[in-house]
């Protein structure tokens, strides 16, 4: 049903692989639409309950596949119409999402991974704020999630100076969550996402919620949501079995409802 | 009130919610829900136990604009004879607050009908727009006079040209909504703001809406007349006389109604 990325399900965690490995997954238009139909299908199938992003080959993604770029191109339609919907369905998902980052992630190839709400690296892997060397900005919402992530000052090095930056560097920056050698990467992968499905899903998108308040709410209207989440999370049965769990003394057992 | 086919009746407490109940067609406006939207509002308001109606929607919208296919193919006359935007004339003079709760969308006449309430709560995740102009006509119940007045006529021209879907955030912004809530606790949230008003003295309540309505349609002068007048008929009321004793003796008050 998708021919540029591929999306299974193991274990309630969907993978959502890019699969244009020959292009290093670069983007097309078609990819663009078939991330946001998969986040889609993710977002409303109650069986997953996290989500990994992941390139197919050697590369991560390289961002947007030149070969479509014209003379004629108004590149802000094409962020308008192509990016910005994928861009805004990974800003509204509320199950947690894992960028494993399999090896280059160049431009908005970065710009996904940031976007999500961990990245795991591959010892190979690299960053790279490609936009500079064709005399572009970062977009697909790149300079938006860069700062908050690294602060502004780190953020404008590596989006003006566009060095490649290796995983190791990464992890050193507060970009990455674990630097993972080969051998076992694709099983280390697969049981951080587990991890985070095994745990109160609602809840986690609820945090996701809040942090995204704090970027600019007051600090009053930032407590009335607050108030809101922690009474929708109050309702939740995952609430429930945590403090059942808690006075019986056992680990809980959550089922993200 | 049980005769209803596409709406939802209820009470909690002294607040009535009427649900809009195709969920299939996402609530879209048939001329029958109307009637039945405007008779259970009209029932609620000459009922002493109401003291505010809550509109909300069923399934994963408010309501999408009215049932096209059941109007593809009227003429003008079979319009003017029909006179079906009488049902909204009678939806302005209820007296009571009214309070929608909007989820998902409201569309065209789901976006009219909205706005014919007093009072709008919207999820975050709310959309509201005109689209009428997209298929060559225009709103019919209102959209262009009570947007207008809302937000002025320079952003209802932008958004009744283009019909582009308005976001909850800008609704806010543009003063079209007083709240905007996570989608989880809409009706929750909406309740307790309506159950808060239910405590107020009916009376003041009423007729402060009336005046305010009135401050919308008519000149400053007629509308402090009109206002005075008001103000002078709560003073023949029971709930004037126990709020300023309330008030005296440093009690709470406790009102009736009457």
């Amino acid at each position: 049903m998708y021919e540029t990325i591929r999306y299974e399900i193991r274990d309630n965690v969907a993978w959502l692989i890019l699969n244009r490995p020959d292009k290093l997954n670069a983007f097309t238009e078609q990819m663009n639409k078939e991330i946001v139909a998969a986040l889609k299908q993710a977002a409303s199938d109650e069986n997953v309950r996290s989500l990994i992003i992941t390139g197919e080959g050697r590369a991560f993604c390289s961002g947007e596949d030149l070969a479509g770029v014209t003379e004629e191109m108004d590149h802000g339609e094409v962020l308008r119409t192509r990016y910005a919907p994928m861009m805004k369905a990974l800003h509204r998902f509320e199950k947690p999402v894992i960028a494993a980052v399999n090896g280059v992630a160049a431009g908005a190839g970065m710009s996904l991974a940031l976007a999500c709400d961990f990245r795991l690296a591959l010892e190979k892997a690299s960053f790279i704020e490609a936009f500079i060397h064709v005399g572009l900005v970062p977009d697909a919402g790149n300079l938006y999630y860069l700062p908050r992530l690294i602060g502004h000052a780190k953020a404008l090095e590596l989006a003006v100076l566009g060095e490649k930056v290796t995983a190791q560097k990464a992890y050193e920056l507060g970009l990455v969550t674990a630097v993972i050698p080969q051998d076992t990467w694709e099983e280390e992968v697969q049981s951080f996402a587990a991890r985070l499905a095994g745990m109160p899903t609602k809840a986690i998108g609820l945090i996701k919620r809040l942090l995204r308040e704090s970027d600019h709410r007051s600090f009053e209207d930032y407590l009335e949501k607050e108030a809101y989440s922690q009474r929708i999370a109050g309702l939740t049965e995952d609430h429930r079995e945590g403090v059942r769990a808690f006075f019986e003394k056992r680990p809980a057992v959550f089922k993200g409802k | 009130m049980s005769e209803f086919a596409h709406i939802d009746t209820r009470t909690e407490g002294a607040v009535a919610v009427i649900e809009l109940n195709r969920p299939h067609v996402f609530n879209a406006l048939n001329r029958q829900m109307v009637t039945e939207i405007v008779t259970a509002m009209e029932a609620y308001d000459r009922n002493d136990d109401v003291r505010v109606i809550v509109l909300a929607g069923k399934g994963r919208a408010f309501a999408a604009g009215a049932d096209i296919d059941e109007m593809a193919n009227d003429d003008p006359i079979t319009l003017e004879l029909l006179n079906q935007f009488a049902e909204w004339d009678r939806m302005a003079l209820i007296k009571k607050p009214t309070i929608a709760a909007v989820h998902g969308f409201a569309l065209g006449g789901g976006f009219e009908l909205a706005l014919s309430c007093d009072l709008l709560f919207a999820a975050e995740t709310a959309e509201f727009g005109f689209p009428e102009v997209n298929i060559g006509v225009m709103p019919g119940a209102g959209g262009t006079q009570r947007l207008t007045k809302l937000i002025g006529k320079t952003k209802a021209l932008e958004w009744l040209w283009t019909g582009e879907r308005m976001s909850a955030a800008t609704a806010y912004e543009l003063g079209i909504v007083n709240r905007v809530v996570v989608p989880e606790l809409l009706l929750e949230e909406t309740m307790k703001f309506a159950q808060k008003i239910a405590k107020q003295p009916p009376l003041s309540i009423r007729l402060i809406k009336e005046a305010v309505h009135k401050a919308v349609d008519y000149p400053l002068y007629e509308g402090m007349q009109f206002e005075r007048k008001n103000f002078y008929l709560l003073f023949a009321s029971e709930d004037q006389k126990e709020g300023m004793q309330a008030f005296v003796e440093k009690r709470k008050p406790h009102f009736k109604g009457k």
